[in-house]
């Protein structure tokens, strides 16, 4: 059998007084996208640098096609950061050129700016570049080596709602191409609309790890309904029910509807703003954690 | 008010805990007492520097040994000490035992007064000729601006760079490519030197044509010690640049870099005479080395031969310093 892909060894990073990771194992099999999904300083990050090859790990070990991180993995691997700044001055194609510059095989240059829609920008400075423009020109630049293996780490934080659409359409064209992707994102939306698979990570653990909608049968075989938290009286909250506080909102969770809602009446809860909805992975983590993905 | 001082406080704050450049923010100043000091210091900096043909200087010899302000420096042997004269090293050489004599070159400003100041205490004291074509004093500073310029544009120009490409995260972006941190620095140094022959060939073109100066040497040796002695200074600057990440801690260690040199590799004066362990100091400075061959090539002809230890020092340190860089380097903010 061949090795995965990419496989994380008990992978363990300690700073000064905190444990980033805390022993991380996972295997990234050919031609999926893995989610990374935890909230901010659950480890992500500093996980998905580590399987870069940014960050050297305290201890554990990063192998890419069954062998440790080397020159292969570099010419292989496309990485778009969190946070990157490009040299000042430079056209979008300039950059692009630049970047092509440094690997032996790749797409040309026509090709990534045909494929990240970047054929309107080419002339421009890369400081003139709006948000969502930069993360498609950044996303160029990790595609310029037609990489086999692609890390995104957040790239849709900061964008407005129509760029986070329009890159979201970028990565789904790319998965068409059979690229294998680990993505770390803190939007369940992202999550559940582009991975294959998703490990949820909390205090630099995995905690749960599948597709995301196995996961969901797995953890809700019921439906879930949602009531603004100001409105739920104190005394309801003894009431016998699977009950759930978050920052804003008391979920409950059921399989039997019909007599919850009855228990809800008798105590007198008002149910005006009540919602009823499937279960979705910010669920999932309020669940298994106690803590919102946003918090 | 209440802004002020909240911003005040807040930025003292953050210059405290930035161990590294607030304890380089004291060693700086203290670095440049104790140089100038030595330098500059002890009875007041002399005014003029008199080379005395004799063994050793007693100032009984002669009333003029016992002038104020003037730095008597014992000379053994007279043609060199002639020849220094020539090169503006002294201001002025003098035989006190009968009858006196004195060697001064006519173009010097600093001569003229010194020799006034001799015939004021020994109007029989005989003018002697300088042998060999004396030098201007303008000529003897062209090498020295020359190589201040390319100092400093090389171990800014680099240090600068690298320092925000690490900041900005641009470092650690490439660092996520095949590219090598000797691949990356080599491609800074010849970017660097390319630029900084293009402005130092302006500048001796420039400045030549004004002054109306022609080198002695040939030019294809000087352009090949501009070359090595820029290399030289980039891969100096790559050595700071290499890991740090605070402007300040960057911007002090140039700047401890480059005053040292400004004043001890003989830019404006010669050190003849110093002190023998600020020679010796001046000797482990690139430029030093530098202006010496470039005096030697643009002033009196030298050959490939004359200024080869200049060169292999400057190759030397060249290979050394960009070792330590590559060795040090950081691709990102630790």
């Amino acid at each position: 059998m061949s090795p995965p892909l990419l496989e994380v060894r008990d992978l363990v990073k300690k700073y000064a007084t905190v444990t980033a990771v805390d022993g991380i194992s996972l295997g990234v099999e050919d031609g999926i996208c893995l989610g990374l999904l935890g909230p901010n300083g659950a480890g992500k990050t500093t996980s998905i640098e580590i399987m870069e090859g940014i960050l050297a790990p305290t201890s554990g070990e990063v192998l890419y096609r069954g062998e440790p991180l080397g020159q292969r993995f570099k010419e292989e691997a496309g990485i778009l950061f969190q946070k990157t700044a490009l040299q000042d001055f430079l056209t979008v194609r300039q950059s692009l050129n630049m970047f092509r510059g440094l690997y032996t095989k790749g797409l040309s240059v026509d090709e990534v700016v045909r494929l990240c829609a970047l054929e309107k920008l080419e002339k421009r400075d890369t400081r003139k570049l709006s948000g969502g423009q930069q993360q498609r020109l950044l996303l160029a630049i990790a595609l310029v080596n037609d990489p086999t293996l692609l890390f995104l780490d957040e790239p849709t934080t900061g964008l407005d709602p129509q760029a986070r659409r329009n890159f979201w359409d970028l990565v789904q064209s790319i998965k068409q191409r059979r690229k294998t992707i680990i993505l770390t994102t803190h939007y369940m939306d992202e999550a559940e609309l582009l991975c294959d698979e998703i490990a949820i990570i909390d205090r630099g653990r995995i905690i749960a790890r599948g597709a995301p909608r196995r996961l969901l049968r797995e953890h809700f075989a019921e439906v879930l309904l949602e009531l603004p938290r100001q409105e739920f009286p104190a005394a309801a909250r003894t009431l016998p029910l699977k009950l759930i506080e978050a920052s804003d909102r008391v979920e409950i969770t059921t399989n039997d509807l019909d007599s919850t809602l009855r228990v809800l009446m008798d105590a007198r809860v008002p149910l005006n703003d009540l919602r009823i909805r499937p279960p979705n992975l910010e669920d999932l983590f309020l669940e298994l954690t106690g803590k919102e993905l946003r918090a | 008010m209440k802004r002020l001082v909240a911003v005040w406080h807040a930025r003292n704050l953050e210059f405290l805990r930035d161990r590294s450049t607030l304890i380089f923010s004291l060693v700086l100043p203290l670095a440049l007492i104790i140089g100038m000091s030595f330098v500059l210091g002890g009875k007041g900096r002399p005014l003029f520097k008199v080379g005395v043909l004799a063994p050793a200087v007693d100032t009984q010899a002669h009333p003029f040994l016992s002038e104020l302000y003037v730095d008597f420096v014992p000379v053994t042997d007279e043609a060199d000490a002639v020849r220094k004269v020539s090169r503006h090293s002294l201001d002025l050489l003098v035989d006190v035992r009968q009858p006196v004599r004195y060697w001064v070159n006519p173009s010097s400003p600093k001569g003229y007064i010194i020799e006034k100041l001799l015939l004021e205490t020994d109007r029989d004291a005989h003018r002697q000729p300088v042998s060999g074509e004396a030098i201007r004093y303008i000529d003897w500073l062209f090498p020295g601006i020359l190589g201040m310029n390319l100092m400093f544009s090389c171990l800014f120009g680099v240090g600068y760079v690298v320092l925000r490409y690490r900041k900005t995260g641009f470092l650690k972006r490439l660092h996520a490519t095949p590219l090598t941190a000797f691949e990356f620095l080599t491609a800074q140094v010849l970017s660097r030197l390319a630029l900084t022959l293009l402005v130092t060939t302006m500048l001796y073109v420039g400045i030549a044509s004004i002054i109306g100066f022609h080198s002695a040497g040939n030019m294809l040796l000087l352009v090949g010690l501009m070359v090595l002695g820029a290399l030289s200074m980039i891969a100096l600057g790559l050595t700071i640049a290499a890991r740090f990440s605070s402007e300040e801690l960057v911007g002090g260690l140039l700047n401890l870099l480059t005053w040292p040199m400004m004043l001890l590799s003989g830019v404006w004066f010669s050190l003849e005479g110093s002190p023998q362990w600020v020679q010796w100091v001046a000797q482990v400075f690139p430029l030093t080395h530098l202006l010496e061959a470039a005096r030697a090539v643009m002033l009196d002809g030298a050959g490939v031969a004359a200024i080869t230890p200049d060169l292999l020092y400057l190759a030397f340190t060249t290979i050394a310093f960009l070792a330590f860089g590559a060795w040090s380097f950081r691709w990102r903010v630790e």
